[in-house]
């Protein structure tokens, strides 16, 4: 049977509330007797660290990057939703509900939902507290934009940095607690095994990444916050670090692995120019509030683009969705950029890009504004490109960019483990087959400040007086362990560096699990990994030692995991035979090549078991009940 | 393009560091410095030797994590930007490249070219925030603040922590970095019950990890890849004058 996803009773609106009620609580002068383990201090883990050491827990707060000020979060660019309705154009709780829903294809849970859109208020107010710069109009009040799949402007943001700006609020929190010494941060510190004591999450094993030292850590529970999985395709807008170590480790001890192909690409990124290129650089979503998605009508019109008249060109997005425009979800966007090119339409020197054009806007509110709203964006694009997108529109193509799948939780964050709490990008709760910008930044910080402290109580209440050491076997031999697989990665110096087989791994995935999928290349991928995988763990050289700072070493370890990770991503592809959101099979598509989903079969959420090596995962599914939305054919038109 | 690489290596805090020069051939100029780099580490693994090690995370100019000296200059040559947004069209055919890690005391060598920055956490960890629970915020709109005041803060607020700044100073002063925090909150509303101690507490512990004083060169503004500016920098005067005197 499916393990129960605690769902709350009783109409929609009133399930967080009655929830809280129902949880389990801990006495204020309990809390300092229990110890919690945090992974990741990105936005996620940050805010979830420092709201528990308020509460009066004691916190050990784990991350790979020097200081809880770096993690993938700041690089997050556009804004974060939230259903305050300040410009009063309609927006209340359900709608930001109904969009997200919506825009996620059906495929998550309308109580998870329900609750992100409930507490996105107060996410905006406990920043604008912590002192976050929001961008302001001239009253002094907060400003909005727009995002994709939404008809109102509910998104805040601070320049196009919003994701450092919150990132900085949720550090700040946290030093405070650091210095109260209700936190102890450890630097550079990457979490390589959960340990589990009879079948409960009590611990994890690190490696310091300056020493090489393996260490035990124990607490009462532990909480992963590590991100996404998005850099398993190589080339990505992920930080270069960001990985699914955690994630697997745990799915590897018995967590769930939730969805797992759904991939979001998206739309608006500087293409690839050669094969040295290392990452992918995002253009802000924002972008499309103002710049104009067009290519030429005629297939090989190699015009410069400010030579090619207004009746030579085609505004497809315009063109095909009336309403939405060039705000359509992602998802959409990034698939027709894609047709676009496989139409002999795409630009540039690579012909895979579209024009992102500016100049409407430009001749409409003034180069001044533009710089306003776009500035640093239209740096960036410079310094990468070495072209101005003021005086010749941008080039962008589709980019791996998030990953709505992840480790399956319940209502309460809980894992599979008991004891086990997922949050932020790494679990896979709220955004169905595709995220809808500004919405990422929004449930790292909805389960990082205002759910985990909650819900993670009723775990608590009812450990009250355990002792947890790290003198248990299951810390000696999860140490044994990791021991051993490092010392096996050290031994086996072969021919190939760690960077060269991660690109090949990420050529397997973009071509095969990539934006179009099918059942032949899924069943490619899952046929040419598990060689690749053996490529690897004979054929890998990786220099230096254990016990000093080695970051070919740590790449390796993260590349062995994404080379069984990629193989499951592949098998859920596969599996989900309709298309929905971000997972678009060619064979399922509607007449105007829509993505057509199969609601009868496929309205759930797959949960993939690890069993063992040698044997396939077994999928559990988590029937999806609909009770407050109607399932329609997503349209933008 | 090719070029020559000279380059510093340490292998840990306590041993003593000297530069070795890599030659590098097949270089393109838009390749960034750090996908130079990579393709230089590549050939040194290949080869059996240890890669240069540096840190890196967003290569794209707001994380912080990156920061080296590229021919004397913090960032390298080019204004405005950190290094992972350095693109190779920056240098000359048949160039040597002198690159090595931020020096201050503040600062010290973890390995190559990275750094142990943890000096601002701590300088960060006695005031750089404005106390407050989750749970505890008000309306968000319930103060307004005047957008000037808002795009100054956000203009302090920009700062990515880096430590160019430090770096370039010839005392390792850590002024810029500490004033743009002091200068972000002095600005906003929320910021006035903790303006005294913040200040107090804050220079007092930038003192105590060994940044050294400020004398107004001004390095530190023209080197910052977020173009923080030293305004910052009198205002923090200002504010810890104001803080002595109560
Ligand atoms: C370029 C870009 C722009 C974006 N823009 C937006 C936007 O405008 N709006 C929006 O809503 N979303 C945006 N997103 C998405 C959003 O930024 C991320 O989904 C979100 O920040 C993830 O936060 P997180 O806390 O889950 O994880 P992260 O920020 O990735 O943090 C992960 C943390 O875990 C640590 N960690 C990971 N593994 C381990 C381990 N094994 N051991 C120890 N520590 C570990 C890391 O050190 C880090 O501290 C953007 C994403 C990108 C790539
Ligand atoms: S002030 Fe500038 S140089 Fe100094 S840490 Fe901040 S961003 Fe870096
Ligand atoms: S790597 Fe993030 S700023 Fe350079």
């Amino acid at each position: 049977m499916f393990p129960d996803s605690k769902i709350p009773s009783g109409p929609l609106a009133g399930k967080w509330t009655k929830h809280k009620f129902d949880l389990k609580l801990v006495n204020p002068s309990n809390k300092r007797k229990y110890d919690i383990i945090v992974v990741g201090t990105g936005l996620g883990g940050a805010a979830a660290a420092a709201s528990f050491a308020e509460m009066g827990y004691n916190v050990k707060a784990f991350s790979y990057h020097e200081s809880p000020r770096r993690a993938h979060s700041i690089a997050a660019q556009g804004g974060i939703n939230a259903a305050k309705n300040y410009p009063n154009d309609g927006d209340s709780i359900f709608r930001l509900f109904y969009d997200t829903i919506k825009g996620g294809d059906y495929r998550s849970r309308e109580a998870n939902v329900y609750r992100l859109a409930e507490v996105s208020n107060a996410i905006i107010d406990q920043c604008v507290a912590q002192g976050i710069p929001f961008a302001r109009e001239y009253g002094g009040l907060l400003d909005n934009r727009s995002f994709g799949g939404a008809q109102v402007s509910r998104t805040f943001y601070a320049r196009g940095q919003t994701g450092q700006q919150l990132l900085l609020g949720a550090y700040s929190s946290l030093v405070r607690q650091m210095h109260k010494g209700k936190v102890r941060f450890y630097p550079r510190h990457e979490m390589l095994e959960p340990v589990l004591i009879d079948g409960e999450a009590k611990g994890i094993i690190t490696r310091n990444l300056v020493t090489g030292e393996i260490s035990s850590h124990s607490a009462n529970a532990v909480v992963l916050a590590t991100g996404g999985y998005g850099n398993v395709f190589f080339l990505s807008t992920n930080a270069m670090a960001s990985n699914g170590t955690a994630a697997w480790r745990a799915y590897k001890k018995g967590a769930y692995f939730a969805n797992p192909s759904f991939t979001q690409i998206h739309p608006t990124c500087i293409p690839v120019a050669s094969n040295h290129q290392s990452k992918l650089t995002l253009m802000s979503e924002s972008l499309r509030n103002d710049g104009r998605v067009w290519v030429p009508k005629k297939e090989g019109d190699d015009r410069h683009p400010t030579n090619i008249p207004e009746e030579d060109r085609d505004y497809y997005l315009e063109r095909l969705y009336p309403s939405f425009g060039n705000l359509v979800p992602r998802d959409v966007a990034s698939r027709r950029a894609k047709e676009m090119c496989d139409d002999g339409r795409g630009v540039g020197p690579t012909k895979l890009a579209v024009y992102l054009d500016f100049k409407d806007a430009i001749n409409r509110i003034g180069k001044d504004q533009v710089t306003a709203k776009y500035g640093n964006l239209f740096d960036m694009y410079q310094q990468i490109t070495g072209e101005n997108p003021y005086n010749a529109p941008m080039r962008i193509y589709p980019a791996v960019h998030y990953t709505m799948g992840g480790i399956w939780v319940d209502y309460n964050l809980m894992t599979t483990i008991p004891g086990l709490y997922v949050l932020g990008e790494a679990n896979f709760s709220d955004h169905g087959a595709n995220r809808l910008g500004a919405s990422a930044l929004m449930q790292g910080l909805a389960d990082g400040y205002f759910v985990i402290p909650y819900t993670i109580g009723d775990y608590l209440s009812k450990k009250l007086g355990e002792k947890v050491s790290t003198d248990h076997d299951a810390f000696k031999e999860a140490t044994s362990n990791v021991n051993k697989r490092l010392s096996h990665l050290l031994s086996i110096n072969g021919n190939r560096t760690v960077d060269n087989i991660h690109k090949e791994l990420g050529l397997i995935m973009w071509n095969n699990v990539g934006m179009a999928r099918d059942k032949d290349g899924l069943e490619k991928a899952i046929e040419k990994i598990p060689t690749l995988r053996d490529e690897f763990w004979s054929n890998v050289k990786i220099p230096g030692k254990l016990n000093e700072l080695n970051p070919e070493l740590e790449k390796a370890g993260r590349l062995a995991d994404f080379l069984e990770l990629g193989e499951l991503m592949a098998r859920d592809g596969l599996n989900r035979e309709e298309s929905c959101g971000g997972h678009f099979r060619t064979e399922f598509q509607t007449e105007d090549n829509e993505a057509l989903r199969d609601d009868k079969n496929f309205t759930y959420v797959s949960a993939w078991e690890y069993k063992d090596d040698s044997s396939p995962p077994e999928l559990h599914k988590e029937i999806l009940e609909f009770e407050n939305v109607e399932l329609t054919t997503r349209s933008y038109k | 393009m090719k070029v020559h690489i000279k380059v510093w290596r340490q292998t840990n805090a306590q041993s003593e560091g000297n530069f070795s020069t890599y030659p590098l051939d097949g270089v393109s100029g838009d390749m960034s410095f750090f996908e130079m780099l990579d393709s230089l580490n590549d050939n040194l693994v290949t080869e059996g030797k240890d890669p240069i090690a540096f840190d890196h995370d967003c290569r794209e100019g707001i994380c912080g994590t990156c920061g080296v000296f590229i021919n004397g200059r913090a960032h390298g040559p080019i204004r405005g930007v950190t290094t992972c947004q350095l693109h190779m069209r920056s240098f000359q055919d048949g160039e040597t490249i002198v690159v090595e890690p931020w020096r201050a005391k503040a600062f010290p060598i973890i390995r190559d070219l990275i750094v142990n920055r943890q000096s601002f956490d701590r300088v960060m960890e006695v005031g750089g925030y404005i106390s407050i629970n989750t749970g505890n915020a008000q309306d968000a709109n319930a103060i307004p603040i005047a957008k000037e005041d808002a795009d100054a803060a956000m203009d302090a607020a920009a700062c990515i922590g880096c430590g160019a700044c430090v770096a370039t100073c010839k005392n390792s002063s850590a002024m810029l970095f500490v004033s743009a925090k002091v200068s972000q909150f002095a600005l906003l509303p929320q910021g006035q019950p903790e303006r005294s101690n913040r200040v107090k507490n804050m220079v007092d512990q930038m003192d105590e990890e060994g940044f050294g004083n400020c004398t107004n060169t001004g390095a530190c503004e023209v080197e910052c890849p977020k173009e923080i500016s030293l305004v910052n920098i009198a205002r923090m005067n200002r504010e810890f004058l104001k803080a002595s005197i109560i």
